[in-house]
């Protein structure tokens, strides 16, 4: 193995890289200069993201267990700049005093998902994804206790770690049956032996499961509002767009590249759980009073929206699903950021507190329902095009109906997405959330949120530089 | 920058501008520029068009201008206009300007009314302009969204409850749309070619039938909800009634007549043979609209909900109209929508204006307004003409069009809606002349009514505009109609052609 094979791994290695540096800064740091830690990491991860996309080679080492092409760091750069803005996000709430003795941690428990996560996206067998998997989910669980004097922080802790737990056991025997019918565990491998026998569907249900639990599909999605709720909301935020983004992701190029020889039957289980998904995904949002778990519910109807992407099973529905998921880091990093704002701010969650702010934080406002509309896909913003163009994958392929049903679904999300709407500019409020100005990072995050999701879709380039990397089955 | 462009370019601009506004005064004279620019710039297109024309220009579409957006999916920005949309746009910027200084003295919020107010403007002229039927969804949409913080912020009544089932009605049936526009789009050319949104390259390719018969239904309805097709008209009268009154305007006047053109020229234009199959089924619905609006109309005690049930009925006959599929009756339908569009935007300017003064809108509390506020009296009268069918005025040659057009279908089903839709005419005389009677004559109800002071100069601006608008439209149908029918022809001949 040369030198330049090991580069391939640039995003990986980067990453290891600037988790070790974090914890050494931190070991040198001592009482209130901790809090310098902040910027400092932020710069080098600011390094990171723009190293990643600097031109680099394809192809693959380990015997094949880990492969990289144009859509793999394309997925990859998408997740490191959610990340970002995560991150800038985060630090109004890092530096208050209670998360002073563990911001290192903060660092370190989301760089080591996000290596996880890409490990899994450049992933060439079934080993190397599963290792991916467990790295990007356990110090999830972590995360999510952080503010662990909290009952509830601590219980979405271990909820999370209890459900990932039984997924991960539920994908690993989908795996082993996967190896035991077709003798491999390498993508290609398992691709070119791959027959419909009972066996195999059996293989592909128990690793769809696994899957499933990760990016919260209807039947599997129980755990995901009591995390989100319980979890810090820049925690949540990290939840529901990079580690679901990246689920997507995974579960897209498995079933492209491992199971086309099985589409008709994965078509079948996508078209079923899409509509469980968004449906049900929807109706629960439709009651929630807490802006997290409306966030929450909200991104359990847009997953279901993703699948209508993925079954596309062609090039146009790779582009769609990706672009998708770039407008949705967008969108909804600007719906969690003006609400961490908001919760770091004050404290309150709750839709009713927001009454009125329109009459004292005007910009919060408009961001937000800038975002809250592009959730539901209206114009001129970018969830419109990321949604038509799903539909369209889905129509692709002829299915009017499921997108008959998305598109009642999306006007059934419009009515909640309205509700915040509604409280913001026209209840009133005998006294507001009062006018409060936001940190610098915290803006620039909401800056860079906004400007993305007001962008993305009105300039092509973003959606012609996706689609020209996508492939189809393979 | 193209021409057409700037159509919608000065809404933006508008808004951009307003952004930087201090207080009501700046934010309504920069609107109110905005907008008389954008009369101004409607004056020269019509000029311009005519001038094409009468140099021999026969093109079915002028002032093309077009531009890749999305190579990979061939999405265009492709503009361009014939006659029916420059009728449709010179609607439009009658009734913006007329709306902007309907509402000059809006004290709540006023930059952000204006904002609202002109940014679904100029997803209307988007709309109209757009030959590519991804970006003409993109501006429909962008033209039904301020409706919900419009209606809810400065709305009078239960308005949350009327935004919110005006922006969900809508927004289902935009959803219909986009089933539909994806299937024509899959559909849009044989197997293998490249796909394509442009309404033109559509037409010109055909779509199969079998799909026809699939997605026909669907524009056609979810255009439908959008020109109050019963049974799916219930968002108009409370949105109407709850909505301020330039919004009013601007919703009854032109939006409405976005599921008429919708219908017409994506529904009915791209599957007429689909069209010709199932237009019986829309044709009864249609017919209910007509007469039960205007039933509905004689019985409210509200103006708005008269005038907005009224609009119902209206806004039927054009739909009615186009399912008629010949060359008259949609040459009225087209005529059709502009009277009614200039007509119950007058209407609700009128209504906008005796409620600020007398703060009801129940016609039994008020009576003999026409001693008082003789200007506005005399304009609800011209009004109430024009809507009843009065030669002379823009109502009648609309609705003797569309009559005659429908009087061509010689079998018992077309005369037996025809006639049924015609009685329309009569009740709405009977609605019409009782709110005049109750409201403008007779004694004086209410003492508080004396004291009340006639039109400013603003109102009187905003009147006249439309009341100019409709007397051009009676007394000069031909030239209207001559522009209409020129760009009709080669449309009914593919419909005729599908039978």
């Amino acid at each position: 193995m040369t030198f330049q094979d090991i580069l391939l791994m640039r995003h990986e290695l980067l990453l290891s890289v600037l988790m070790l540096l974090i914890l050494i800064i931190d070991l040198m740091l001592k009482g209130e200069s901790r809090k310098s830690l902040i910027p400092v990491s932020l710069t080098l991860f600011l390094g990171v993201v723009i190293i990643g996309f600097l031109p680099a080679s394809e192809g693959s080492i380990f015997g094949g267990m880990y492969k990289t092409n144009g859509t793999t760091l394309l997925m990859k750069n998408i997740l490191n700049i959610a990340t970002l803005i995560v991150f800038l996000q985060s630090a109004a709430w890092l530096k208050k005093e209670e998360n002073n003795q563990k911001l290192a941690e903060f660092f370190i428990l989301i760089l080591s998902t996000l290596i996880g996560m890409n490990l899994m996206i450049s992933s060439g067998d079934f080993l190397m994804f599963y290792i991916g998997l467990e790295t990007a989910t356990i110090p999830l669980a972590a995360l999510a206790a952080y503010t662990h004097h909290q009952t509830k922080s601590a219980e979405a802790g271990i909820k999370l770690i209890l459900s990932s737990a039984l997924s991960s056991g539920i994908l690993l025997y989908g795996i082993s049956m996967i190896y035991g019918t077709t003798g491999s565990v390498y993508f290609t491998e398992v691709a070119a032996k791959w027959s419909n026998e009972p066996l195999n569907i059996m293989a592909f249900i128990f690793f769809f499961s696994g899957m499933a639990f990760k990016i919260s599909l209807v039947p599997f999605h129980l755990w995901t509002a009591d995390v989100y709720e319980g979890a810090p909301v820049n925690v949540t935020s990290y939840l529901s767009v990079v580690s679901k983004g990246s689920a997507a992701f995974v579960l897209m190029t498995v079933l492209y590249t491992v199971f086309p020889a099985m589409v008709e039957h994965w078509q079948t289980v996508l078209y079923v759980i899409a509509v469980l998904t968004m449906t049900i995904g929807n109706l629960f949002a439709l009651r929630q009073k807490n802006m997290k778990r409306f966030l929450a519910f909200s991104s359990i109807a847009q997953a279901g929206f993703i699948l209508l992407g993925i079954i596309g099973a062609s090039q146009l529905g790779m582009t769609t699903t990706i672009f998708f998921v770039l407008t949705y880091v967008f969108t909804n990093l600007a719906a969690f950021g003006v609400v961490s704002a908001i919760s770091n701010e004050t404290g309150k969650e709750n839709m009713d507190d927001y009454n009125g702010l329109y009459q004292t934080n005007p910009k919060l406002s408009l961001l937000l329902m800038l975002a809250l509309f592009s959730l539901a896909g209206i114009p001129p913003v970018a969830g419109f095009f990321g949604k038509f163009f799903l539909f369209a994958s889905a129509a692709s392929q002829s299915f009017y109906w499921l997108v008959f049903i998305a598109v009642v679904n999306a006007t059934i999300s419009l009515y909640y997405y309205l509700l915040p709407v509604k409280a913001i500019f026209i209840n009133k409020n005998e006294n507001p959330i009062p006018s409060f100005k936001s940190d610098v990072y915290t803006r620039t995050g909401l800056i860079i949120a906004a400007l993305g999701t007001l962008l993305i879709g009105l300039l092509s380039i973003s959606y012609e530089y996706i689609a020209s990397l996508s492939y189809g089955l393979q | 920058m193209d021409i057409l462009s700037w159509f919608v370019a000065i809404p933006v601009l508008t808004v951009m501008a307003i952004l930087f506004a201090k207080d009501l005064k700046q934010t309504r004279i920069i609107s109110a520029i905005g907008m008389s620019a954008q009369l101004g710039l409607t004056t020269w297109l019509v000029y311009a068009y005519l001038a094409e024309r009468a140099a021999g220009n026969a093109a079915a579409w002028l002032f093309k201008y077009d531009v890749t957006w999305f190579t990979s999916l061939n999405i265009h920005y492709t503009v361009g206009v014939d006659g029916i949309s420059v009728a449709m746009i010179a609607l439009t910027s009658v009734v913006i300007f007329a709306g902007v200084f309907a509402s000059w003295r809006t004290d709540y919020l006023p930059r952000e009314f204006f904002i609202s107010l002109i940014l679904l403007s100029s997803g209307v002229f988007g709309f109209f302009i757009s030959l590519d039927l991804f970006t003409m969804f993109l501006f429909y949409e962008i033209a039904v969204i301020p409706m919900y913080l419009l209606i809810g912020i400065w709305g009078t009544g239960p308005k949350e409850y009327s935004a919110m089932k005006l922006t969900l009605m809508l927004m289902g049936g935009s959803a219909l749309i986009m089933v539909g526009l994806l299937g024509v789009y899959f559909n849009s050319a044989p197997a293998g070619q490249q796909l394509t949104f442009n309404l033109n390259e559509i037409a010109a390719n055909g779509i199969p039938v079998v799909a026809q018969q699939f997605f026909f239904p669907m524009l056609f309805l979810g255009f439908g909800v959008l020109g109050a097709l019963f049974p799916f008209h219930t968002w108009s009268p409370d949105g109407h009634a709850s909505a301020p009154t330039a919004v009013s305007m601007l919703h009854a006047g032109v939006l409405m007549k976005l599921g008429g053109y919708g219908a017409f020229r994506v529904a009915i234009y791209l599957m007429p043979e689909a069209a010709q199959d199932q237009a019986w089924i829309f044709i009864i619905l249609t017919s209910v609209s007509v007469v039960y609006g205007a039933f509905g109309a004689v019985v409210q005690k509200d103006l708005k909900y008269i005038n907005a049930y009224s609009s119902v009925s209206h806004c039927g006959l054009v739909l009615f109209a186009i399912l008629m599929m010949n060359q008259t009756a949609l040459n009225g339908a087209i005529l059709q929508m502009i009277s009614h569009g200039l007509m119950t935007a007058l209407f609700f300017a009128l209504i906008g204006m005796i409620y600020g003064r007398t703060h009801t809108r129940m016609i039994n509390e008020m009576g003999g307004l026409m001693k008082v506020l003789p200007f506005l009296g005399v304009a609800y009268v011209i009004a109430g003409l024009a809507s009843l069918g009065l030669p002379g005025l823009s109502g009648f040659v609309a609705e003797m069009t569309i009559f005659v057009g429908a009087y061509q279908h010689t079998d018992l089903f077309h005369r037996f809606v025809t006639i049924m839709a015609t009685t329309s005419i009569v009740v709405t005389a009977v609605y019409i002349l009782r709110v005049v009677g109750v409201l403008l004559f007779g004694p004086i109800r209410d003492e508080h009514h004396l004291h009340l002071t006639d039109a400013t100069w603003w109102e009187r601006l905003s009147t006249v505009t439309l009341i100019t608008a409709i007397a051009a439209v009676g007394i000069f149908p031909l030239w209207l109609s001559d522009m209409i029918n020129f760009s009709l022809r080669p449309i009914v001949e593919r419909i005729v052609a599908a039978l």
